[in-house]
């Protein structure tokens, strides 16, 4: 039953992920590791070929390069008891560091307030392909339960011998081995005392299942929280360094435009100014940010610009630069269209669009870079700490081993941090000015210069018998991305596949990749489908879906939410969507008031019921949970990033509309632990459903459908008449 | 041109070497090194560099520096006394009131800002005075409710 109707494409190809670079051994010898941690007992974690195939590599032959055999998290638990594990993970606040600090603990039966997460370091942690696709959970969090696992067999084995016993018996809780038929024990501290042992992981370690855990599971408050209520927590923006200069970036007026004069005389005539010119890279740096931009200002250059396409014929310009052919990975066909179509009772034909917008974390991208001895430092807030690593070493000529990146715990990235360029910025400015240089983009830069989640045109023929059943489905998503492509629904005919076009803008990751986009469509496609055949929306769902995971989100979310709404006042709509992604399962409903006459779109209440598995931290989960269905609001309803020849030309928080308190309505997140599956990530899945389950909410409301996001940048345009 | 310029700055009395038109908030950053107030869209857009100034809620990138001599400043760093949080700053820790916590700075002065001037504020007006502060993270409802723990405490402290 489950799933068989269900078309399986390839995993995801991240499609608007950036190449990584070569894979790399690590470099931090066991010697160096001992001396560094001081002694005591290291595990090392081998990945398994298919951990490291998901965690490398999100599809195949989407990177060329050797998957990586080498060890993927370490761990280290030192002479006073304390234990520290290392992971190329980057917190981002999706509370990685706590989640995975709490896996080590319930492990290794330690108190959770002994371990420390030592993250995103390329010179301390392992190879990581980065903290992207909701992968964290699924991969990381298995391999330190596993070297947690081998650490706390170590120590067991260590008590055994020093007690001259056999291990059976033996017990691990509290930081400390005990022997019940003695009633003697040793802290970890004690047995770890005077040892540099290290081992490698065998290759399967049983771990402890979800329904023993003791410390995951728990609604753990965030480790280290006070250093940021006090402020003390340094972002990247926030570094010093002896002797650091303030660099900035004099940008091109436009996108692609290349330099063709300039001269900086008067620029270099200002006192403790550092001008680089490196093809089309103008920079400067000083010993203050109004400093380096005077000098910038000071620069005299010109531009050969190219024309470019606007927001204004966005979408016709995507269907008009589609690329002949799609390779057969982008489409899978099973049965017959045609012939579903001719079967069908009703058909419906839709398109869809979708606008770019920004990320827009809080803290914009920022650099600092030191150089020392041809060796080259750099902090920034990344998702890809190893791939800004590689940038870096291709752009400067050096060795890997030479450069060292490494991430604060960052300011947001939403899929929007993947790439070095603040980071070979300020590498490039540190470089000429013999000085650490620190480089924070300004606001208009980050939503300029940075990338857009891909804009995209989705078409949609379907068919339905007259008893509510799917008889044909025909997919296109031109640009968007293939994530969450294939319906969930059993149609027995189908055609789903993915065009890529020319897009006029920088395009990559985004929090969900194009399964907004995807979802988007289907779902607003399901609720019309419903219509045509007078059916109440979730049941018609249910009627077309197998999926059990899949059933009892869209059930846990509609008996939460009072599932369907009772209308009792003018303008009130209710809305429901649902589906599967990155191995979690969400159903958002939604209620909607719609201003008559202003034509103003209020969200009112959004529940959102969401399964990942086994859930490690439920207070961090429902945090992203709720954290995600607000950001989907602001997609859904009112952002779009607007362009023009080159030029964005709402690149403020001004003229670009993020939600804000006035846009949250009451949100109710509905959280199924399956103790018996495995934890999946929750970071991107519970945006999905949001966009098109308000969508069905003003639909419900006004009899309007609205096929374009952001579906209400200025309210609804009924109102306008 | 740049000169001295005497801050009052948790309490204490700063000297800062900068040009008096130089952002209030680059000169806690980059000449004083009080980096708990934070850049985010330089135009008084986001609240990430919210501060009081003679104990109101002012954006702190958008008042130069040589006009924030005259009054009392209070940032992020000051409200901690003695090792003890702040009430605000215990609720928004109690409460999970962050994610990124990039924003966290400037909401908690605000709803000091808030709460100094109305110290039983309904959700409404939390709502309306939190407005100008941004967090994309949507970690609102908690903010919201760490606000309404802090005033209750505040209350029952006196």
């Amino acid at each position: 039953m489950m799933s068989s109707n269900i078309l399986k494409f390839e995993p995801e190809p991240e499609r608007y992920e950036f190449s990584a670079g070569p894979m790399h051994h690590f470099d931090l010898a066991r010697r160096d590791f001992f001396k560094l941690l001081g002694a005591g007992i290291a595990v090392f974690a081998v990945a398994k070929d298919s951990l490291a195939k998901q965690e490398t590599a999100p599809t195949r032959g989407f990177h060329q390069e050797e998957l990586p055999k080498e060890i993927t998290a370490w761990l280290h638990v030192g002479e006073d008891g304390n234990v520290t594990a290392f992971t190329g993970k980057v917190e981002i606040g999706q509370n990685i560091r706590t989640s995975l600090a709490q896996t080590v603990a319930d492990e290794l039966r330690v108190p959770f307030e002994s371990v420390t997460m030592v993250t995103a370091d390329t010179a301390l942690t392992p190879f990581d392909f980065g903290t992207v696709g909701s992968r964290s959970m699924p991969t990381m969090s298995p391999q330190l339960r596993r070297v947690s696992a081998a650490a706390r067999d170590l120590l067991v084995s260590a008590a055994a011998r020093e007690w001259k016993v056999a291990t059976e018996g033996l017990t691990a809780a509290d930081g400390k081995v005990s022997d019940p038929a003695t009633g003697r024990s040793l802290r970890y501290g004690e047995l770890a005392h005077g040892k540099t042992l290290a081992q490698n992981l065998p290759a399967e370690d049983p771990v402890t299942p979800a329904n023993q855990w003791r410390i995951a599971g728990k609604p753990i408050p965030k480790k280290d929280g006070r250093s940021f209520v006090t402020g003390k927590h340094e972002y990247t923006p926030d570094l010093h360094r002896p002797g650091m200069l303030y660099g900035k970036v004099l940008r091109p007026p436009s996108f692609g435009a290349t330099l063709t004069s300039f001269d900086d005389k008067a620029a270099q005539a200002m006192n403790g100014v550092v001008i680089v010119h490196d093809g089309n890279f103008v920079g400067a740096a000083a010993a203050n940010e109004r400093e380096a931009s005077k000098a910038l200002e000071a620069i005299h250059t010109e531009w050969k610009e190219v024309r470019q396409t606007s927001s204004k014929e966005l979408f016709s310009y995507l269907k008009q630069n589609a690329k002949p052919s799609s390779n057969e990975r982008s489409r899978r066909v099973k049965g017959s269209v045609e012939e579903g179509l001719s079967a069908a009772a009703h058909r419906l034909d839709a398109s869809y669009s979708i606008a770019f917008i920004a990320h827009a974390p809080l803290e914009p991208r920022a650099a600092l870079a030191e150089w020392s001895e041809g060796k080259l430092t750099v902090w920034t807030g990344s998702q890809r700490p190893f791939a800004v690593r590689d940038e870096l070493a291709d752009a400067f000529h050096v060795s890997e081993n030479n450069v060292r990146v490494i991430v604060p715990d960052t300011g947001a990235a939403y899929g929007g941090k993947h790439t070095g360029d603040a980071a070979l910025e300020a590498a490039r400015l540190a470089r000429a000015a013999g000085h650490p240089v620190k480089v924070v983009w300004t606001r208009e830069e980050e939503f300029t210069w940075a990338y857009f989640r891909p804009a995209g045109v989705i078409e949609i023929k379907s068919g339905i018998a007259a008893d509510g059943t799917l008889t044909a489905w025909e997919f296109h998503n031109y640009n968007s991305g293939m994530s969450a492509i294939e319906t969930p629904y059993a149609v027995p005919n189908q055609h789903v596949e993915f065009h890529t076009t020319e897009c006029p803008l920088r395009s990559g990751s985004y929090r969900g990749l194009a399964a907004t986009a995807n979802f988007f469509a289907r779902e607003s496609h399901m609720d019309d489908l419903a219509r045509a055949v007078r059916g109440e929306p979730l049941e018609f769902r249910l009627k077309n879906l197998n999926e059990p995971r899949l059933r009892a989100v869209f059930e846990a979310a509609a008996k939460s939410f009072g599932w369907p709404g009772k209308k009792t006042q003018e303008g009130q709509g209710f809305g429901i969507a649902g589906g599967l992604e990155k191995g979690g399962y969400v159903a958002t409903c939604a209620e909607v008031a719609v201003d008559r006459t202003s034509g103003a779109v209020r969200v009112v209440r959004l529940t959102t019921a969401f399964e990942c598995g086994a859930i490690v931290n439920p207070d961090g989960l429902r945090n992203q949970v709720i954290g995600a269905n607000i950001q989907g609001l602001g997609g859904a309803l009112f952002e779009a990033i607007e362009f023009e020849n080159g030029r964005i030309t709402n690149r403020r928080f001004s003229s670009y509309r993020v939600p804000r308190f006035r846009d949250v309505p009451e949100i109710d997140a509905v959280l199924l632990d399956r103790k018996d599956l495995p934890s999946a990530g929750a970071g991107e899945t519970p945006i999905m459903g949001v966009a098109p389950a308000i969508g069905n909410a003003i639909l419900d409301a006004t009899g309007t459908r609205l096929r374009n996001l952001p579906m209400a940048p200025q309210g609804l345009p009924l109102a306008k008449s | 041109m740049s000169k001295p310029i005497v801050l009052l700055i948790n309490g204490e009395s700063c000297t800062v070497q900068c040009d008096p038109e130089t952002p209030l908030l680059t000169a806690l950053r980059d000449e004083l090194g009080l980096t708990g107030t934070k850049y985010g869209c330089g135009e008084g857009q986001c609240g990430a560099c919210t501060v009081l100034l003679g104990g109101a809620p002012r954006r702190s990138c958008q008042i130069p520096v040589s006009a924030a001599a005259a009054k009392p400043i209070t940032t992020i760093e000051g409200l901690e006394k003695d090792r003890q949080l702040h009430p605000v700053q215990q609720a928004f820790l109690d409460a999970g009131a962050f994610q990124c916590a990039y924003c966290t700075s400037g909401m908690i002065l605000s709803s000091v800002g808030l709460l100094s001037a109305n110290p039983n504020p309904s959700s409404a007006d939390i709502i309306q005075y939190l407005q100008g502060n941004i967090c994309r993270c949507g970690t609102h409802p908690r903010i919201i409710e760490a606000v309404h723990q802090a005033a209750k405490s505040m209350r029952e402290r006196g």
